[in-house]
């Protein structure tokens, strides 16, 4: 035992004094023990000053010895990245080489500055901020935003990147137990040995709960720690089981879906980089054991917060588990039997019990005879109502119920119990609605939505017995429920420990006066004067109660504050606690780490980068890509010295006087087979396709019931009962579903199938004069002749001996070609092509250049040239509406009176008065420039380009009743000035049409 | 994360397979081009948004790829029971302050009632 | 003609493999997306030579050819790479569509006794052998892409994967193998 260890009782505890570790906090390294918290190691280096509080920057210590702790939190620092804030102290477990700093304090911890808000105190209660910083408004953003910001949270965010691994993992098992204690061990073992698949899980690093500390338990002939480690060695060698320790069950769900996590790697010292820090376990079970135990409360009284002064359960479990005693002279503030047993293992232990003070008049049981056999003062009737003491406390101050004389009792320690509350934490997240048991003054669960049961001290059980006989039965319940009844399972346990009684709210005059401060609590620093305050600036409910004064609110979300706030508020306002109501806990149970949730879906993993069969060619041909939904789409390419601006007007120029090549792999393509097929394009698009013959193409729109354009795209007839659809690229899965969604529920007479074969072809444009010369090189079974193959025909064959869909067709104006080839030989086939293409002179154009050739003739872009609000009449596409048809998805929409109104928004072509200006997409536009503002707004520029083959700047635009207002000026009003631009026809090459034919 | 039951795969799956497509037992009018104003707004515009039981439409578009019907709570957002597309709306009526069923009555012939799940 | 395409499947050759699971890309395959009503399913599975299951998410390997059950009315045809399934199914009468996608996905092997362990990292389903024996197949989730998973063995899973999904499916295995400890 290592002599700075000063509080390490040799003999006592689990942790095996022959395994050392080095560990650091605030820079002063000391000793621990393999297996200790670094509040078990802190406390055995007698330090109890761990952190200031957050309001007030109060020396604080540790309160607890699990997840409940609201005031020891520290910022763990592994290395540069790897540093986390709020880390509480009794949930860290150290390991050679730990580090960690205490947080809210400046310059130290001992010398806090900030300690000034707790003499100013009594200018700055509960609802202070929302009150006194409500005026003037401009001071919030510029003044008291920043310096409260400033002075507020705890500890210091990472800046770098998260270096660790997450993972996630689905599960689905019979019975999920949740905790394990003696209530979940054995309803484990029970379900498990009936043959459930089981999963239990477990927060702490080692089974066992309560057994760690409830030195009296014995279970089936065993001590109860002892037969925990055992069972659980049991259970883990269970094919049907699966054990996890350090695993929070953090959220419950619908339908029994549990949210487990699991941290793997933040005890070790060292780990293979592969190793996720941590995984989340989706559990789906068929029934859930809730053994989540009870959260012993602290005593609400003046000065309750001083270093020194804790949980009796910690105290016990520091000295039983950890072997280290919290002080040398302790005192004792109880309102039941089981702070008592932390007194007795104290003194047993050679620790000085200064006085038990009980707040019970009469306290009688074995457990007082005991104390008092063991020659330990019991004060009963009465009340701890101060302590002394800066950084540590140094003596309570005890006066009896009735008044009369106190007496200054010095202390190191003070141990305090006002009771259990049972964990109803995941039973409340199922959506349970807890009851209130008035004669134990506790929140039970009610009845179970869910396929779940409570069992042990969660359930309200003040005995091991009882624990154990409620776990038993459940497991062995469900277990049978899901079919299981291989062997049942016995067990007899029992303690002469009870867990009943305790008191809740502010005792002795502790919600008094102006400077008193005893804390409810602790993490949020609300006092319980701070609560009747908030009952007296009206708030009746609990929630209005809890978000005045942030009571319950903290990180801890009030695990040992929430029934002492609530029994203050209902004092207060003369009411039984139910009617004052308890907050629903939610999800978190604890604190989540971002990098859990986010799991595998980081860097690569966050989003799939969807690529096309000739992704390579463009790679190495040097594209800049443009992301297109999940695509990455080749935007143009660059040549040596080449900006964007001077590559596309290339591109675009070479198109047009000799040809280009681009990768329309991504456009959704649908083969719709069946006789009925036609029929049913017919109502799915504006246009009619009935009379379409096989070997022909026809441009598409289709609607949506509103009449107003969906997507549009190019559709083939290969056969009588065969098509192949195009749509837009992100129009893709939406044309899908809304095509299944009428066939399958408006017409499933229809004898049609679709399918998608977005991904089966890759899909070549070759446009432009020289277009039919490179293809010509390279088809076979197939004359791609002018007279043979004219515009907006489908033709079959092979190139490079592979499958070919040849359509004859043009986005560009040009004479040109989309060639489908089945993925596979996507890349072959391009590269083929490009030798030959660029042999003549001809280049490979992007997505850029696309959209400036057909923004040349004026080819709209649904999405970006309409909105939604744009019917086919609207675009100037009213020819593509089969006026024959009785009935079409949109018909009737688009016949509304507004749809129908005069003076609509119509797409019309702009030109700039100035041919050098170019619009910008998305600009208002204006009748006349010299308006009052808001002026009125007659439309917006939806596309706009510099063509290099216009030599000018084009446009496309959106304006009320532009389709009379040709040949009119309009104006653009923008920052640096108004432009002027001429309404003309969307059309501003090749305005006859007759290239395509070429 | 909800369970479903999908009436054409016979189990229950994940929600994350499915999508929910708005309500559900309304048909497109055979004449529709000849509807009135106010028949269109009724077919189009107009859906409930009642406590309690709502019928909706959902596909499971990430399996069979079918739309089917459910009958859900709004309450408690408890998916009643579900039924293939097509069959008529069924009745149900949620007996006051009872806890919605947990497990689909119509296809798998089991129910919970409030109590057994304790 | 001199210049003859020969198939490039996307990440051809790629495998990764640590501990308990392994993921490695299949060699292409033929592939057919088949749509009929119940009627028609004996006509098909005699021209097929395969009897096309009709249990949800069941399969039927007959040979080197597997028919899974997808919809009600829908079957995924796989095979050997140049496999004629449109051929067979030329001269049935029965009302059906048939339709080439021996392009449209890539397959995945996913192999080891951590094999479902690795798909449940992204995908929700009940992988026990009690809920997803072999032979059962199922369309789903993984991460944040759809997959039609096939058990072929207890440690043995295909997953076909729209083609330019695969490479994510690819990097998503493997980061679950990987995160195995």
């Amino acid at each position: 035992m290592s002599a700075a260890q000063k509080n390490r009782i040799a003999g006592k505890g689990r942790l095996n004094a022959a395994k050392p570790l080095r560990f650091s906090f605030d820079g002063k390294v000391m000793q621990g023990l393999e297996g200790d918290t670094l509040a078990s190691a802190l406390i055995a280096n007698d330090i109890h000053l761990v952190g200031r509080s957050f309001k007030y920057h109060r020396p604080r210590g540790i309160l607890a010895a699990g997840v409940e702790e609201p005031n020891a939190l520290v910022q763990v620092k592994r290395d540069g990245a790897r540093t986390e804030p709020n880390v509480r102290a009794t949930v860290a477990e150290i390991y050679d080489g730990f580090a960690a700093d205490s947080q809210n304090r400046w310059p130290s911890l001992e010398y806090d500055i900030g300690a000034v808000n707790d003499l100013a105190s009594p200018f700055i209660p509960a609802g202070f901020y929302y009150k006194t910083f409500m005026w003037p408004a401009k001071a919030w953003a510029k003044l008291y935003e920043p310096n409260i910001r400033r002075a507020a949270g705890l500890g210091k965010a990472p800046i770098e990147a998260d270096p660790d691994a997450y993972a996630n993992r689905f599960a689905h098992c019979d019975v999920l137990v949740i905790g394990a204690g003696a209530a979940g061990l054995a309803a484990a073992l029970a379900a498990a040995e009936a043959g459930a698949s089981v999963m239990i899980c477990d927060e702490q690093a080692g089974v066992g709960g309560a057994l760690k500390f409830e030195t009296s338990a014995m279970i089936d002939g065993q001590g109860g720690h002892d037969w925990a480690v055992a069972t659980a060695a049991k259970l883990a060698a269970m094919d049907n089981v699966r054990l996890l320790t350090r695993t929070t069950a953090f959220a419950y769900q619908a339908q029994n879906m549990v949210c487990l996590v699991e941290r793997i790697t933040e005890h070790l010292a060292t780990f293979n980089a592969d190793t996720p820090r941590e995984r989340v376990w989706q559990v789906r079970a068929k029934r859930v054991i809730i053994a989540a135990g009870a959260i012993e409360r602290h005593m609400v009284f003046a000065e309750n917060d001083r270093p020194g002064i804790m949980l009796a359960s910690a105290a016990r479990t520091f000295l039983n588990h950890y072997g280290v005693a919290v002080g040398r002279n302790v005192g004792v503030f109880t309102a039941n039997d089981s702070a008592y047993h932390a007194a007795i293992d104290l003194k047993k232990a050679g620790v000085n019990v200064a006085a038990i003070v009980d707040w019970r008049d009469a306290p009688a049981g074995p457990a007082i005879e005991d104390a008092r056999a063991l020659g330990i003062e019991v004060i009963p009737g009465a009340g701890v109502i101060s302590t002394g003491g800066r950084l540590r406390v140094s003596s309570m101050l005890v006066q009896a119920k009735a008044g009369g004389v106190s007496r200054l009792i010095p202390v190191d320690a003070l141990l305090m119990s006002a009771g259990w509350t049972p964990s109803v934490h995941m039973y409340s997240q199922s959506r349970g609605r807890v009851v209130w048991d008035k004669e134990t003054g506790r929140f039970l669960p009610g009845a179970y939505p869910q396929d779940a049961i409570s069992v042990g001290a969660c359930n309200g059980a003040i005995s091991l017995s009882e624990t154990i006989d409620q776990a038993l039965a459940a497991g062995e319940r469900f277990a049978n429920e899901a079919g299981r009844m291989a062997k049942r399972t016995a067990l007899k346990g029992g303690s002469a420990e009870s867990f009943e009684g305790g008191v809740s709210g502010a005792l002795l005059g502790a919600d008094q006066g102006e400077t008193v401060k005893a804390f409810v609590d602790f993490q949020n620093d609300v006092t319980a004067k701070d609560i009747k305050l908030a009952v007296r600036e009206g708030m009746q409910s609990i929630e209005h109660v809890k978000r005045f004064t942030t009571n319950g609110m903290a990180s801890d979300q009030g695990k040992t504050s929430n029934i002492h706030g609530l029994a203050i508020a209902a004092k207060a306002l003369d009411r039984e606690v139910p009617q004052v109501g308890l907050t629903t806990f939610r999800m978190p149970y604890t604190p989540v780490t971002f990098g859990a949730l986010v799991g595998h879906a980081r860097g690569k993993l966050f989003d799939p980068a969807r690529h096309t069969p000739i992704h390579a060619a463009h790679v190495a041909l040097g594209a800049d890509f443009e992301d297109v939904g999940l695509w990455k789409r080749a935007w143009y390419y660059p040549r040596a010295g080449e900006d964007m601006h001077a590559a596309v007007n290339r591109e675009v120029k070479t198109v047009r006087e000799v040809g280009g090549m681009f990768d329309a792999s991504t456009l959704g393509k649908i083969e719709v087979v069946g006789p009925d097929a036609a029929e049913f394009l017919d109502r799915m698009y504006t246009n009619p396709f009935k009379k379409l013959e096989p070997g022909r193409l026809r441009y598409g729109i289709m609607c949506r019931e509103d009449g107003f354009i969906y997507d549009d795209g190019v559709v083939a007839r290969i056969a009588e009962d065969r098509f192949h659809v195009t749509t837009t690229t992100g129009g893709a899965p939406r044309v899908m579903t809304m095509m299944e969604d009428y066939l399958q529920t408006e017409w499933p007479h229809l004898k049609v199938y679709l399918t998608s074969i977005s991904e089966q072809w890759a899909v070549i444009a070759l446009q432009g004069p020289k277009a039919r010369e490179v293809l010509a090189q390279l088809v076979e079974g197939v004359d791609i002749s002018a007279g043979a193959l004219p515009h907006m025909s489908y033709r079959e064959g092979r190139i490079l001996g592979v499958p070919m869909r040849l359509f004859k067709m043009s986005f560009t104006g040009e004479a040109g070609f989309e060639i489908n080839v089945p993925s596979d030989h996507g890349l072959a086939v391009w590269e083929a092509l490009y030798a030959r293409l660029t042999a003549l002179g001809g280049c490979a154009y992007g997505t850029e250049a696309m959209h400036v050739l057909r923004a040349e003739k004026g080819y709209i872009i649904v999405g970006q040239d309409t909105d939604g609000t744009v019917t086919p009449d609207d675009a100037g596409l009213g020819w593509a509406v089969g006026k024959k048809k009785a009935d079409f998805v949109g018909i009737r929409g688009m016949k509304r009176a507004d749809l129908m109104r005069p003076g609509r928004k119509q797409l019309v072509g702009l030109l700039t008065k100035d041919p050098k200006v170019v619009l910008e997409e998305g600009a208002q536009i204006v009748e006349t420039p010299n308006q009052p503002v808001p002026m009125t707004m007659i439309g917006h520029v939806t596309s706009s380009y510099w063509s290099e083959n216009c030599g000018r700047s084009i446009a496309m635009a959106l304006i009320a009743g532009g389709n009379d207002k040709m040949g009119k000026t309009i104006f653009v009003p923008m920052p640096d000035g108004v432009i002027e631009a001429e309404i003309v026809k969307p059309v501003f090459v090749d305005a006859e049409g007759g290239r395509v034919h070429g | 994360m909800l369970l479903i039951h999908c009436p054409y795969c016979g189990e229950e799956r994940p929600e994350v397979e499915f999508r929910q497509s708005g309500e559900a037992h309304i048909a497109r009018p055979q004449n529709m081009a000849d509807i009135t104003d106010e028949e269109f707004e009724a077919f189009f515009f107009l859906r409930d948004n009642p406590k309690g039981v709502t019928f909706e439409r959902w596909r499971h578009v990430h399996g069979c790829a079918r739309f089917f019907n459910a009958a859900r709570d709004t309450v408690t957002d408890k998916i009643l029971m579900t039924y293939k597309a097509g069959l008529p709306k069924p009745d149900i009526t949620l007996p006051e302050k009872t806890l919605a069923l947990t497990v689909d009555p119509g296809v798998s012939g089991r129910s919970l009632l409030p109590g057994d799940a304790k | 003609m001199a210049e003859t395409a020969s198939r490039l499947p996307v990440i051809a050759g790629a495998r990764y493999a640590k501990g308990r699971a392994s993921v490695s890309v299949a060699p292409p395959a033929a592939r057919l997306s088949l749509r009929a009503p119940s009627e028609s399913v004996a006509a098909l599975s005699k021209a097929l030579g395969v009897a096309l299951p009709e249990k949800p998410k069941t399969s039927i390997t007959k040979g080197d050819v597997h028919a899974l059950w997808l919809g009600p009315d829908e079957w995924l045809l796989i095979g050997p790479d140049g496999h004629d399934f449109a051929g067979a199914l030329a001269k049935v009468a029965a009302f059906h569509s048939a339709v080439d996608i021996s392009h449209r996905n890539a397959a995945l092997m996913v192999e080891g006794a951590g094999a479902a362990d690795a798909l449940n990292a992204g995908c929700p389903q009940d992988l026990n052998l009690s809920a997803f024996p072999a032979g059962a197949c199922s369309r789903t989730l993984m991460g944040k892409t759809e997959i039609v998973l096939l058990r072929l063995a207890e440690h043995a899973f295909r997953v076909e994967v729209w083609r330019s999904f695969a490479p994510y499916a690819f990097d998503f295995l493997e980061d679950a193998i990987k995160r195995d400890w």
